[in-house]
């Protein structure tokens, strides 16, 4: 009993380590003066401010179409690296295949985004592309990602389902029918939540985006981190409240059409 | 079949994870040279040794294992306890406080960063707070500081450390406990004896978790720490984007992918379910 009420405490003091900070940041984004911890008055004015900033609402639909192209890209190449690995048994070079997977995954953002970055300017230097920009920041971002598809996909084939498989095409289904029928309903949860991983990911990065991106293209994380090297500023505390409350509203819904789920199944 | 699923993913990890590697190799052991892109190919192994020789490279490397080993063993610190919480809690709970931990990471990376700043500076909460209550009488200086740094690393990669650990933890048969408990035990020996060696697998992986991308770490030194704050990721950022070295850019990074890589491959080599 003693015991518990000790973990319990700890884990208050945790979750006030956690949240104490951004806390804080969103009461900051509604005060009307530009000095953190002098209060003035509420006021909107950072949030009418921020959404008069041109330059970081271009980059951030940047963002959103670079990260809605690389969650697809990562959910495609990393669905079927799940399914090589859970289905295909031990084929040919499945180390190596398993290290490169995996190498992307475990090492820092610096070390991909700078080897990426150096193998683009190294083919533009010999067969003139690519061009760097949004589309180089797409090919490393899926690069980064396709792996946490990939562990989530072969996750969810692992809890079962060849038995499925067999039977239908016990039951006269071609191998691809039989994917296409039984594999991919199967798969659907893993790949959603994949492609939300992945696209989560691509859109918090600003390493690698900023190695191989090109003159012609800032993220929205490489805006907030240029301005941050400056300082931060009253607008970026209003962007940070503004993404809290898109990403909650966000949760809530997933939270109420699960539920509405559940409670249909029932 | 096989090869509809197989090509495409062995075509991309070849271009964009083993080729990459290669081309970070090759430039490595080029030279540096004016003109784009800023190197010259070649086989000298100078930019190579100097990241062992040179003081200013070496004190890099130790001071991100520093950094790292002090960052990993205080979310080592903070989180078993908050991981053994979230284990124990009622099952109904478990989902919403896991769903606690993890809320932070939407919220975007650089915008915690900025709440610490916030926090730090000279005009910030924390300071403000000390001269309220007179406890100071000119704020102290703590951002840009190594401190500040090393906090913020804390807040950024708790929840890596949390999640494998109470993933581990949860898994424990709970009667093996109050076998021991039972059998006489005191709670602190039932912890060190029963708990504590059942959850290791979940301690590497989380301490791999902190401690490895925090060695590659740039982002939050250069907007918490101090100058003198010099880890391995912004020295690597230094020679690319400042000193225009890709040889040596390339040189340290690829020192340190060796480094890392060895505690992961420990870590798979490692029979992952012991227990």
């Amino acid at each position: 009993m003693r015991r518990s009420r000790f973990l319990g405490g700890c884990l208050i003091a945790a979750y006030g380590f956690l949240y104490g900070p951004i806390a804080l940041l969103v009461l900051t984004s509604f005060n009307d003066s530009r000095l953190t911890t002098v209060w003035t008055g509420f006021s909107p004015r950072w949030f009418i401010a921020l959404a008069g900033n041109d330059a970081l609402i271009d980059a951030a639909l940047l963002s959103l179409r670079i990260a809605a192209l690389a969650a697809t890209g990562a959910t495609v190449i990393g669905g079927l690296a799940g399914v090589a690995l859970a289905r295909l048994g031990r084929f040919r070079g499945r180390g190596l295949f398993a290290g490169l997977l995996a190498a992307p995954l475990v090492l820092p953002d610096l070390l991909i985004g700078l080897a990426l970055l150096l193998l683009f300017v190294a083919t533009q230097q010999v067969v003139g592309f690519p061009e760097r920009g949004a589309g180089t920041i797409v090919v490393a971002h899926v690069t980064a990602s396709l792996a946490y598809v990939a562990v989530v996909v072969e996750a969810r084939l692992a809890g079962g389902g060849e038995v499925l498989e067999q039977a239908a095409m016990d039951l006269g289904a071609t191998p691809l029918v039989a994917f296409r029928r039984v594999t991919l309903p199967l798969l659907a949860p893993a790949l959603v939540s994949g492609w939300l991983l992945a696209f989560t990911l691509s859109l918090d990065d600003v390493v690698i985006a900023s190695l191989v991106s090109g003159p012609g293209a800032s993220t929205l994380p490489m805006v907030v981190f240029s301005s941050l090297r400056l300082g931060a500023t009253p607008e970026l505390n209003a962007l940070a409240t503004a993404i809290l409350a898109v990403t909650a509203a966000g949760l809530l819904l997933a939270w109420f059409v699960q539920r509405r789920r559940f409670g249909a199944g029932r | 079949m096989r090869g509809t699923v197989l090509g495409p993913v062995w075509a991309w990890l070849l271009a964009f994870v083993g080729l990459p590697a290669i081309v970070l190799a090759v430039i490595a052991l080029a030279q540096p040279a004016d003109g784009v892109p800023p190197y010259e190919l070649g086989a000298g192994f100078d930019d190579l040794a100097t990241v062992f020789t040179d003081p200013y490279y070496r004190d890099a490397f130790l001071a991100s294992l520093r950094v790292s080993a002090i960052c990993s063993a205080l979310c080592l610190l903070i989180g078993y306890p908050m991981a053994l919480a979230i284990a124990r809690s009622a099952p109904a709970r478990r989902p919403l406080l896991l769903l606690l931990v993890m809320l932070p990471f939407w919220t975007g990376f650089l915008l915690r960063v900025a709440a610490w700043v916030g926090l730090l500076r000279d005009d910030g909460w924390i300071n403000a707070a000390l001269l309220a209550l007179g406890v100071i009488d000119a704020p102290l200086p703590l951002l840009h500081t190594d401190g500040a740094m090393i906090v913020g690393i804390v807040y950024a990669y708790l929840p890596f450390m949390v999640l494998p650990l109470e993933a581990r933890l949860a898994r424990a048969d709970p009667a093996l406990e109050q076998a021991a408990a039972d059998l006489g035990a005191p709670p602190w020996r039932v912890f060190l004896r029963v708990t504590w060696p059942l959850s290791l697998p979940g301690v590497a992986a989380g301490l791999v978790l902190v401690f490895v991308p925090v060695m590659g770490e740039y982002v939050i030194p250069e907007l918490l720490g101090g100058p003198g704050s010099m880890t391995m990721g912004r020295v690597i950022w230094t020679e690319l984007f400042d000193n225009h070295d890709w040889p040596m850019a390339a040189s340290l990074a690829l020192v340190l992918t060796g480094l890392l890589l060895l505690p992961a491959l420990a870590l798979r080599a490692a029979p992952p379910n012991r227990a």
